[in-house]
């Protein structure tokens, strides 16, 4: 069982020193190796997009590093048939649930290649507007209550997004619904350069809970354990049909926003080199090899596991072929307009291409050009 | 047949639907208990329960955000938004979700999402009661528009709303809820999006218009000394393109209407479609008469803002006396 520290953080993991190590019920020694396997594959998966981004080959990427307790403790509370709804944090998440690499790869390559149909994997599409999501999540897990069906669903946003509207109105729908969802507020206590305390005067984002009518817990978002039993305790109050929960995981952003960001101007590089070695991967893998646990082969076929992963993702990302120009009509509309047809002529005839030609693309199709600095 | 007003005709359109498909459900401000502030929601409470005529919190953007999740577990809703100015919250929704979600799916994920609500002024209501949006709404990719006159429309047009793969707004002329009477066909009834009426025929003007402003228009050809066509749009995204050309090259003078503030207005729309398409069949300029580009006036002074007959008259003489 999770311990609670001071300022109400539950935790379990120890410090290899004062602090014990606790034990969640119900976790094997597989389950407990499997959440390590999820830890390696998401921070392998952020490591080399880093490196992607800075070789051209994907475009402006959101670095979720010390994000992966987070979003494996959560995601293991769940079942297949509960509902993720992420934000652009949580942006390989679907990667749990097996969503190819190349796919999410795509999708920070802006192509439509790295697009899935939500149904396929109840994995919703990547928010990129801050909170917006948080009213589909309520819907959903609504509209499943309704239908009499158990599926619960999750949501996960950071510390900023708890000053959006969407966030409120999301909350509010969800708890007079009485709607099975998770709402989980990564609180790394940055949203972009402004801190939590220029965010909110409540002591806690977790206090916001008491204003919906629905219980708010903290957990330390560092400790992988302590995150898995905090929602799997929300899941199961969500699908017995006691409604929402709010759940603050508690972390630090160590890594900028994203690759456009530089936070040398704004953060406590101090407190950053602190928490780099305080990382969660660490924590837990230093869990583990106290447990006996984990060996150094099995860590490093783990590790190495998850590098060929990603090789074999960038890989197919960048054998798409350049995205027909037909593909910005296609999907916009069920029952599209004659117009669309009218304009894909006309552009075929611009571009020196007809529906059977295939020509060379008109622009070439890496990531060059994307977006201004610091879109997301 | 039946003769209901307008509104009757929203009421008997969402108990056809909702019987019809057990996936529709209503939701918005006061749409149960009170069957809305104009009555469109009166006795769905009653007949399908509350789980499918769902009084909301007051949350523009929730309405529509959690319309979004209701689709994604297989839910096909009606939003209600009480009035016309009060659904600019749920703009955030339109624009950064409703209208792209589909295409960010690769068309994996359909949503069948219906935003209905009362607009436009010259009802001598409080601020912010009177605004006429369509703009903002068919402005919006990856959403339909369409704005019945009649009560017969008002009917087959939501159904075709309710029954259409993709995110529907229909805006319901309140001006004309309970003044706008006719022939309803009972039962399942559909006006298919996408084709205009030819409310009046005629060989020398052509006065185009949607919602109330087709009443306007129509007052202005009785009094007109000329043949007068009147074509109500009744869907205003997609247009229904070869019905506007076809008038005017009939005619070769047209005259827009419209109640919303001028300037990126839809009628700006619809002269750049003659401009690009007709040119050679119009005998003089295009007009417009629309709102101004001014708030919309606190009600003492709305008659001078809206769109009068007067105004269309004098345009459409203008129009004759060009050419």
């Amino acid at each position: 069982m999770a311990q609670v520290l001071s300022g109400g953080l539950r935790r379990v993991i120890g410090d290899g020193e004062g602090v014990p190590d606790g034990r969640v019920d119900g976790l094997d020694d597989a389950d407990l190796l499997d959440l390590y396997r999820s830890l390696v594959l998401l921070r392998t998966y952020d490591e080399r997009s880093v490196v992607y981004h800075r070789q051209g080959r994907i475009g402006t990427y959101a670095i979720f590093w010390n994000h992966e307790a987070m979003q494996v403790g959560s995601a293991h509370a769940l079942a297949d048939e509960d509902w993720i709804f992420p934000s652009y944090r949580e942006s390989a998440i679907g990667l749990l649930r097996g969503i190819p690499a190349s796919t999410l790869l795509s999708w920070w390559r802006g192509h439509p290649a790295g697009w899935w149909n939500p149904a396929d994997y109840n994995v919703a599409s990547i928010c990129v507007p801050i909170a917006t999501h948080v009213p589909h999540a309520a819907g959903l897990a609504w509209g499943k209550r309704l239908r009499g069906e158990s599926a619960v669903a999750i949501t996960y946003f950071g510390d900023g997004a708890t000053s959006e509207g969407a966030f409120h109105e999301g909350a509010n729908f969800a708890a007079v619904m009485r709607a099975p969802l998770i709402l989980f507020c990564n609180n790394n206590g940055w949203a972009i350069s402004t801190p939590l305390a220029a965010q909110t005067r409540a002591e806690t984002l977790a206090d916001k809970a008491v204003g919906y009518g629905m219980p708010g817990v903290r957990v330390d978002g560092g400790d992988v354990l302590a995150v898995f039993e905090a929602t799997r305790e929300a899941v199961e109050r969500a699908r017995a049909g006691e409604g929402p929960t709010f759940v603050e995981a508690v972390s630090y952003r160590a890594a900028p926003h994203a690759t456009a960001d530089d936070p040398r101007a704004y953060i406590d590089l101090a407190r950053v080199e602190e928490e780099k070695r305080r990382e969660c991967v660490g924590r837990y893998e230093g869990y583990l090899r106290r447990l006996g646990l984990l060996s150094d082969e099995e860590r490093e076929e783990i590790r190495s596991g998850a590098a060929a992963l990603m090789r074999e993702g960038i890989a197919r990302a960048e054998a798409e072929p350049a995205p027909d120009p037909s593909i910005l009509f296609e999907h916009a509309l069920a029952s599209p307009p004659p117009s669309f047809a009218q304009d894909l002529a006309e552009l075929r005839r611009i571009l020196g291409r007809t529906e059977a030609g295939g020509a060379a693309s008109p622009r070439p199709s890496g990531p060059e050009g994307a977006g201004p600095e610091g879109s997301v | 047949m039946r003769e209901l007003t307008l509104v009757e005709a929203v009421n008997d359109a969402l108990h056809v639907e909702l019987e019809r498909d057990g996936s529709v459900l209503v939701l918005g401000e006061d749409v149960g208990r009170a069957g809305g502030v104009f009555r469109a929601t009166a006795g769905l409470l009653d007949r399908f329960g509350p789980d499918r005529c769902v009084d909301t919190p007051l949350a523009e953007a929730g309405i529509l955000g959690t319309a979004v999740g209701l689709c994604m577990a297989g839910w096909r809703p009606v939003c209600e938004m009480q009035y016309d100015a009060f659904s600019y919250p749920c703009l955030d929704q339109l624009i950064t979700h409703v209208g792209r979600y589909r295409w960010r799916t690769g068309g994996g994920m359909d949503f069948p999402i219906t935003i209905r609500m009362p607009y436009g002024g010259g009802v001598r209501a409080p601020e912010l009661h009177d605004d006429s949006p369509e703009t903002y709404y068919v402005h919006t990719p990856g959403v339909k528009v369409a704005i019945p006159a009649t009560p017969a429309d008002a009917k087959g047009l939501l159904a075709a709303a309710v029954r259409d793969p993709d995110p529907v707004v229909v805006l319901e002329p309140k001006l004309v809820y309970r003044t706008a009477r006719g022939e309803v066909p009972e039962g399942e009834y559909v006006v298919q999006l996408g084709q205009a009426r030819l409310a009046r025929e005629g060989s020398d003007l052509t006065l185009v218009a949607y919602g109330a402003m087709v009443g306007v228009a129509e007052r202005a050809a009785d009094v007109l000394e000329a043949s007068v066509e009147v074509l109500d749009l009744r869907t205003l995204k997609p247009l229904d393109e070869e019905a506007l050309l076809a008038s005017a090259a009939k005619t070769g003078r047209v005259v827009l209407v419209q109640e919303a503030p001028r300037t990126c207005g839809y009628a700006a729309e619809l002269a750049a479609v003659l401009a690009e398409k007709a040119i050679l069949d119009l005998r003089g300029p295009v007009l417009r008469v629309t709102g101004y580009d001014v708030p919309y006036p606190y009600w003492a002074i709305e008659d001078a803002y809206m769109p009068s007959v007067a105004r269309v008259v004098d345009a459409a003489r203008r129009l004759l006396a060009f050419a």
